[in-house]
């Protein structure tokens, strides 16, 4: 029985080949684990399968001492997941989006929250206008502002810094940094080393 | 402002609604285009026929029926694609509501998008195949009971053709067959209707598969999708 994520035996098999076996991680509260390896590796597949989106070939995910399937409602209401697409709607603002994201997770989604969430991402004057006219960063931006609203244990976050710049970089760390130091956990892929202050725990998983 | 009264599955399930319905509004070019096609389709048969008005009322229902059916099948290869595309659809299924009933909202938001307005163009069209007054309002009610159903249906087809390559066609091949109940008794309501018949009868078997398919299809869609994403 563990508080955290844990990953037993995990292999996955896409098309006929076999990407990865026997993955075991344990993810206690206020850790980070951080996904590498070739492209091609798996790591999204990894992903998938930690939140239950792919079945694993073989092996099993537990969340709080539960299998996932079992315990899918629980564990989605303790879950943001940010994949390689930004989830936003190309006609709908910034604002709207976050809105239904944050209902859709069973967040209250109350206007004067969402609208400082967006200003914190640096997307201030830019809340009302359609997702569409967002540079590739604005909407990595977009999306991240998510992750401060509600109270979800584990983040899974699919290539969090890529499109971003050196100032949405920094505030992307200090609010993984900020959930590590509330006792939440953080799964995410990055090719480079994630730079967090010393006390803080990181695992690496290379695939 | 921040009514927590609206939280959990009754405020996701709205806000979901709420989203379909604004980009439905915000696209009027794609949410119109199904409308044009089955306007335009339903007044090619009096052009092509001729003033031929014993013959024109003979086969009106069943054109504005079969247009029906191809107009909402039209529309409905963009259900989940657009979705599937952006990523949304995956924040669908990693939300702590259900699917099923997330799936229910979707559809709700497409047929008033787009269901809804074949109904309430239908008089009009039955206008130029010399329908009565009596007539006209049979066939408006029961392409309101049928065209639910028929989004039900293609929601089903939309989530099992999700992420693939011509899944317009492939939706209506698969969805089509599963489609000519719903025009039987649709356009026979409405002939029954003009011969002088009650229509009660075709009226209830439609009502007797609008709410089972109101129930199932969603968790067949559902299914389906977890499928899909794998």
């Amino acid at each position: 029985m563990s508080a955290g994520l844990e990953l037993r035996d995990l292999a996955c098999v896409r098309g006929r080949r076999r990407l990865f076996r026997d993955v075991n991680v344990t993810l206690p509260p206020g850790q980070l684990l951080r996904v590498t390896g070739a492209n091609g590796a798996g790591k999204t597949s990894l992903l998938r399968m930690l939140i239950g989106l792919l079945a694993p070939a073989q092996g099993q995910v537990l969340w709080q001492g539960q299998p996932l399937p079992a315990a899918r409602e629980a564990f989605h209401r303790q879950l943001i997941y940010l994949g390689h697409a930004a989830a936003l709607k190309d006609d709908l603002s910034p604002l709207e989006n976050l809105q239904v994201a944050l209902r859709l997770g069973g967040v209250a989604a109350d206007e004067p929250a969402a609208l400082l969430a967006l200003a914190d991402a640096g997307l201030r004057g830019r809340e009302h206008v359609p997702a569409r006219t967002l540079s590739q960063g604005q909407r990595r931006r977009a999306a991240l502002a998510r992750l401060p609203l509600g109270q979800a244990l584990l983040w899974v976050l699919d290539e969090p810094f890529n499109a971003l710049d050196a100032v949405a970089n920094a505030w992307l760390l200090g609010l993984i940094e900020a959930q590590l130091q509330r006792g939440g956990m953080v799964v995410l892929t990055s090719h480079q080393p994630v730079a967090l202050s010393d006390g803080v725990t990181q695992q690496v998983l290379a695939l | 402002m921040n009514d927590t009264s609206d939280l959990g599955i009754p405020g996701a399930l709205r806000a979901v609604l709420l989203r379909d319905l604004r980009i439905a509004l915000r696209r009027r070019a794609d949410t119109g285009s199904a409308l044009v096609f089955f306007v335009i389709v339903v007044s090619l048969f009096p052009l092509g026929v001729g003033p031929q008005f014993e013959l024109l009322r003979r086969m009106g229902p069943g054109v504005v029926w079969v247009a029906a059916l191809l107009a909402s099948m039209l529309a409905m290869g963009r259900l989940f694609a657009d979705d599937h595309a952006d990523g949304t659809l995956e924040q669908m299924l990693l939300s702590p509501v259900p699917l099923a009933l997330l799936v229910l909202a979707k559809t709700t938001a497409h047929w008033l998008s787009s269901g809804l307005l074949l109904v309430l163009v239908s008089p009009l069209l039955a206008l130029q195949f010399d329908l009565g007054a009596e007539a006209a309002g049979v066939l408006c009610l029961s392409l309101l009971i049928g065209t639910p159903l028929l989004s039900l249906i293609g929601a089903i087809g939309a989530a099992l053709t999700v992420g693939l390559r011509g899944a317009g066609v492939l939706l209506s091949l698969l969805v089509l067959p599963l489609c000519t109940p719903v025009l039987i008794f649709g356009a026979g309501a409405v002939e029954s209707a003009m011969a002088g018949m009650g229509t009660t009868a075709h009226f209830s078997l439609l009502g007797a598969m609008l709410l089972p398919g109101l129930f199932l299809a969603p968790i067949a869609a559902a299914a389906a999708l977890r499928i899909a994403l794998e």
